[in-house]
């Protein structure tokens, strides 16, 4: 058994999104210098602007879940390199890279938690792990959540932070996507509630398949979330983009959110439509 | 007329020529064409047992490749195509409909790619909007409801990344697919025929038996796609053809597909009706096989199938 004080991780800014360490940020919105702790305090939102910065699978999990504690699942599962993948870098290293700066063995954090009092299984993407991106260990710990929620009857919440499918597995990637997606219905088969939270960013192949499969579908506000992302569109039609294309208000304009939600309220949010469906 | 294949064939379609001049010639002339025809398959087999992953790649995105209407004027009758998502518009990316194989009524979904200019732009170069995705939805529900075997043809290089698709719902119009596919009571066989590109054939790509042609390819991503962003260098294409371990070859070996059907000498487009033959017959047999299952050992041997695809590991300790 995983709890959360004895594996949690040193915060990490493997990116300029990330929050960075020190005492002081500054905003990415609105640019203004904020205390880090007053940051913190608001889950790690601008206290100005409401500007959500991305935050980790361990902390997404710790504002969601009653008593910030959880039991995590699956975390034995660990990735290979099927096809001995060597870009600039060796995709092994990658591997290494993604695990002493995460202190996690892929992007994906599956648990047993509660919300609201109602047992839930939750996973949540690591975004700075590779990206987020999605190769046999990630669909095979997503395929594994929806039939850990199926097997105990109880509803499934995942939240997602990604790139999409990982190139370096290959069409081994492509194929969780199916893999998932088929798990998935035979949860709306056992009719479990699934929430998909998505965040910023969401794209690529886990949009066009688990992230999109929820009984509710829910964002952050301003996320980007798409299939093809930005810079692809931008090439393919050869036109800027406008502003705010593919962010969740965008989205939710065109009927492919149910709702965007603040990250304030989405504890709040979740529990009250997981009452609704329980 | 500039040479229109691949450099790789030149020989070959030069022999093709000949062959076709040749025929014209009359009975006399027969000893000669079968001459040619020896000299191209001993040519072409030498050729193409050394291909590399890139050439393949040029093989599967050759223009004179059968296409799926190509393959449904050869192997089917009675084809009746079904538009639109009747929801906003028919996607001319995908053709569907209904149609008898051997005198079995049964539903076809394939994308469609165009040949010249002008059917190139109005198929969209094969990449279908949310509205293709969901017109197929809409013809596999159909195929369910009166209980019509399902065949799938895979040819494209993705799904279209444009702003209109996005704002239609792209992705929510795959994921819905691939959920709906692997419960749907029928059963479905799929062919990647040339291009497997990434979601945007997964999307019709959910089914009991997925075979592919010989020098077809299936991918996460395109080669120059992925070059582009591994490598920072779009040149590297070929490279990333390599290590993206898509020919059918390696797929087979990482059991993403059930068969690879091979191709005639000089490839599918070197003599499509003997291509058609041979997807016919793999049709055939998998047909047979797969309707004497119940229906629920087919959904469960298809959720099996897809379940198992994969590759990690398990660490000891926590
Ligand atoms: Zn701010």
């Amino acid at each position: 058994m995983d709890l959360f004080n004895r594996q949690r991780s040193p915060l990490q800014a493997p990116e300029e999104k990330r929050v960075p360490v020190g005492l002081w940020v500054r905003c990415n919105s609105c640019h203004e210098v904020l205390f880090k702790k007053q940051m913190e305090q608001n889950l790690n939102c601008c206290p100005k602007c409401q500007y959500h910065f991305r935050i980790n699978s361990k902390e997404r999990l710790l504002m969601l879940l009653d008593g910030a504690t959880w039991e995590e699942v699956d975390a034995n599962i660990a990735p290979c390199d099927p096809l001995d993948f060597v870009a600039l870098k060796p995709y092994k290293n990658q591997l290494k890279a993604g695990y002493s700066s995460t202190g996690m063995r892929e992007a994906f954090l599956t648990a047993r938690g509660k919300m609201g009092g109602i047992p839930i299984i939750i996973g949540a993407m690591e975004y700075s792990f590779i990206g987020g991106s999605m190769g046999s260990v990630v669909g095979e710990k997503v395929t594994r959540a929806v039939e850990l929620a199926i097997h105990e009857k109880c509803p499934l919440v995942i939240v997602s932070a990604t790139g999409g499918a990982r190139m370096m597995e290959g069409a081994l990637s492509l194929m969780q996507m199916a893999k998932i997606s088929a798990a998935l219905a035979r949860l709306d088969d056992a009719r479990l509630p699934y929430i998909s939270i998505l965040t910023d960013p969401t794209t690529g192949g886990v949009t066009a398949s688990f992230a999109m499969l929820g009984d509710l579908n829910i964002a952050e506000p301003n996320s980007l979330i798409g299939f093809a992302g930005p810079r692809v569109i931008e090439q393919t039609i050869r036109k800027k983009l406008p502003e705010g294309f593919q962010r969740a208000e965008f989205l939710l304009e065109h009927g492919m959110l149910d709702a965007v939600v603040p990250r304030s309220q989405l504890r709040d949010y979740c529990i009250d439509a997981l009452r609704w469906m329980t | 007329m500039a040479f229109e294949g691949l450099v790789f064939e030149e020989e070959l379609v030069a022999i093709r020529k000949a062959i076709i001049a040749a025929r014209t010639g009359g009975p006399e002339a027969d000893s000669l064409v079968e001459e040619l025809i020896r000299k191209h398959d001993i040519l072409a087999s030498q050729i193409f047992t050394n291909l590399s992953p890139w050439q393949v790649v040029q093989l599967a995105r050759h223009s004179f490749r059968p296409y799926t209407l190509d393959y449904i004027s050869m192997l089917f009758t009675g084809f009746s195509e079904i538009h639109g998502d009747r929801g906003f518009a028919d996607d001319p990316a995908i053709v569907a409909g209904m149609a008898y194989f051997r005198g079995e009524p049964v539903a076809i979904i394939g994308h469609q790619k165009g040949r010249d200019v002008k059917q190139r732009l109005y198929r969209n170069f094969g990449q279908p909007k949310p509205e293709g995705y969901r017109k197929a939805l809409r013809v596999m529900k159909f195929a369910e409801k009166f209980s019509r075997p399902l065949i799938c043809l895979i040819d494209t290089p993705g799904a279209f990344p444009g702003i209109e698709a996005e704002e239609r719902g792209q992705a929510e119009a795959i994921a819905r697919n691939l959920r709906e596919m692997s419960r749907l009571r029928v059963p479905i066989i799929v062919i990647v025929t040339g291009e497997g590109g990434s979601g945007g054939a997964l999307a019709i790509g959910v089914g009991d038996r997925v075979l592919m042609l010989q020098f077809a390819i299936y991918s996460v991503i395109s080669p120059e796609g992925c070059a582009a962003i591994l490598w920072k260098d779009a040149s590297m294409a070929e490279t990333a053809a390599d290590k993206l371990h898509l020919t059918s070859e390696k797929l087979l070996k990482l059991g993403i597909v059930d068969g690879v059907l091979p191709e005639p000498p000089g490839g599918a487009h070197a003599d499509s009706r003997s291509m058609g033959a041979t997807v016919g017959e793999a049709i055939a047999q998998n047909l047979k096989k797969l309707k004497s299952l119940k229906t629920a050992k087919l959904i469960e041997e298809r959720y099996t199938k897809f379940r198992q695809m994969g590759v990690f590991t398990l660490a000891l300790e926590g």
